[in-house]
């Protein structure tokens, strides 16, 4: 396992669910510091992908590998989740939620430095069902660091934050990543993805369309006169422009 | 497993109950607001009184003397007389259940009316009847033979019953409906992305649960007690392991039931279906003393029969803890069962 470049391996990866399918043969290798975004319309697979990784829900078919070997105890030791949808328990406060959360690792950052870094500082004796999305965010994102993870996951981060707090997290963010540590990020923002992400894949249908850096995805796919250079651009030309759902 | 993950996940717990003023406020209040309105409506024994109703009876007539009925009947105990003016009116009470038996208040001939479907009915006009035979053609015929001992009263029967009840809808409300709430909104989910292990995670709700039932029936307890003066007539050591035991079998049992849905309108269902049956088989309003064979029987598969029985054992009847042996041995294995088939088919995830 020593000397794996990749953090996360997965290679034909399936999910169905009653007939449908959610993801269809995906393979994919995460090299170790990178920050690997995957994009798609709604519909596409992301989150079910990403929670197989993350061992939430079992694949029907296909191997996941973390740093060259099948996922041990220790898997849930090493990484940092922050979901699109989860609630907190009510009743805690922020600090008592992210002591609470602290108690489950073998190391853990200590929480005032949690705090600090996600801007929780101020609201830290707040109960969770009177803090605001925006805070609630940063506190879900300051749970997924605690543990000062390998591997991080982050489903759609930024959803619902004003502009200044999204800046505030895609400096964390990079943060993060400059430190060595992987992440893994959906989002539906492509200035984040832009911004944040070294390889960028796109998804849909529940299969890999199109992988690469932001760089050379744009060189590949904006090369006609009138196409803006962006990343919207190469998504939209490559998944359609009609609505989905 | 992590002692050090179950200790911050217990904590948690509870600290969630108690500052959730709104659900543990009716958490104590609700037991406490059966006994007391029992308490009140029993007091003058007026639920189990034999209802007599007697018509024509004018306004200004008061006083039972001045009816014309037999002269014994007017002596019995447990018979309320209820006047009413009209025979209409009375009639309609009596096509109602409301009174027992209607007689008229006309001179010697006596004349009754009695509701063919009322078992009570059915008793007091034999009472009736019996009160029209001369006493002493009895004298040599039956032999009365009385029990002396302290008499429990309905309330004191009732005590234990409603505080099992209490602690039987607050440990499938209060852990399977929590459990199922908390997967669907991904509580759950949050906490599957954690080292915490199932094992941990339905540990610290059950030590919780259990712990907060011991202290919230405690505190019921010394109130109903401030007001109503239970007899307590067993040790209060072995009343504690016997509520220890129905606890955690009951909350055992909610963690069967919030293993895996996500539903909770679903849930709540189950539960409900579960509870009321067990609520009047396991006997915490009436004994169900004389029901058919298969409804007993039926009743000795739930396992708030046996926490009732025992409790009531030592409360009213003074039993030891090796008197209610058994019953704590069945609630016990019950336990396990639950929690093992609990474990068996939890999910984090829906």
């Amino acid at each position: 396992m020593t000397g794996n470049p990749n953090v996360i391996e997965v290679r034909n990866l399936e999910k169905h669910y009653n007939g449908y399918t959610a993801v269809d043969g995906i393979s994919l290798a995460i090299a170790k510091g990178s920050c690997f975004g995957l994009l798609g319309p709604n519909g596409a697979g992301k989150t079910t992908t990403v929670e197989m990784m993350e061992n939430i829900i079992p694949p029907d078919r296909g191997v996941i590998l973390y740093k060259g070997g099948e996922r041990d105890r220790t898997f849930n030791q090493e990484i940092g989740i922050q979901f699109q949808h989860t609630e907190l328990l009510a009743f805690l406060t922020v600090e008592e939620t992210l002591k609470t959360f602290a108690a489950f690792y073998h190391k853990h950052l200590p929480v005032e430095e949690v705090l600090t870094l996600c801007m929780l500082d101020n609201i830290r004796k707040n109960m969770n069902h009177k803090i605001s999305g925006g805070q609630r965010q940063r506190l879900l994102l300051g749970l997924a660091l605690l543990n000062d993870p390998e591997l991080l996951f982050l489903d759609e981060p930024s959803t619902g934050l004003d502009p200044q707090a999204r800046k505030h997290i895609w400096e964390i963010i990079l943060d993060i990543n400059k430190k060595g540590k992987t992440i893994i990020l959906t989002t539906h923002y492509m200035e984040e993805a832009e911004n944040l992400c070294d390889t960028i894949a796109i998804m849909d249908k529940g299969r890999i369309i199109e992988q690469g850096s932001p760089k050379s995805l744009i060189k590949t796919h904006c090369q006609e006169e009138g196409c803006p250079k962006n990343l919207e651009s190469v998504f939209l030309k490559l998944t359609g422009k009609y609505l989905r759902e | 497993m992590s002692f050090k993950r179950i200790w911050a996940l217990f904590k948690a717990r509870n600290y969630e109950f108690f500052r959730d003023r709104a659900g543990f406020g009716w958490n104590i209040l609700f037991p406490f607001l059966i006994v007391a309105g029992f308490g009140v409506i029993f007091s003058s024994d007026s639920g189990s009184d034999y209802k007599l109703g007697v018509f024509s009876v004018k306004e200004n007539q008061a006083g039972l003397e001045s009816l014309d009925l037999p002269g014994r009947l007017k002596t019995y105990q447990h018979i309320k007389i209820i006047p009413f003016e009209t025979r209409d009116e009375a009639l309609d009470k009596l096509a109602h259940h409301k009174i027992d038996l209607l007689l008229e208040n006309a001179g010697p001939e006596l004349k009754y009316w009695v509701n063919d479907s009322s078992p009570k009915g059915y008793v007091l006009e034999k009472m009736v009847r019996e009160s029209m035979v001369p006493e002493e053609w009895f004298a040599s015929k039956v032999i009365r033979q009385e029990v002396r001992g302290e008499g429990i009263r309905y309330i004191d029967w009732l005590f234990p019953g409603i505080l099992g009840m209490n602690i039987m809808f607050s440990a499938l409300f209060g852990v399977g409906y929590v459990i199922v709430r908390y997967r669907r909104i991904g509580v759950l989910k949050r906490l599957k992305a954690t080292p915490v292990t199932a094992f941990e995670y339905l540990t610290a709700q059950l030590v919780s649960r259990v712990l907060i039932m011991l202290i919230s029936s405690s505190v019921v307890w010394l109130g109903c007690d401030l007001l109503f003066s239970f007899r307590m007539h067993g040790s209060y050591l072995d009343v504690l392991a016997v509520f220890f035991s129905g606890t955690l079998c009951l909350v055992s049992l909610g963690l069967v039931l919030a293993c895996r849905g996500t539903n909770e309108e679903l849930t709540n269902g189950i539960i409900n279906f579960i509870s009321w049956p067990m609520m009047f088989l396991s006997e915490v309003w009436f004994s169900i003393e004389g029901a058919s064979g298969f409804v007993q029987q039926a009743a000795k598969l739930l396992p708030l029969t046996h926490f009732l029985n025992a409790a009531r054992k030592i409360i009213n009847d003074g039993a030891t803890f090796s008197d209610v042996s058994s019953e704590v041995a069945i609630l016990l294995i019950m336990s396990f069962v639950f929690l093992t088939i609990g474990s068996i088919l939890f999910s984090w995830t829906k």
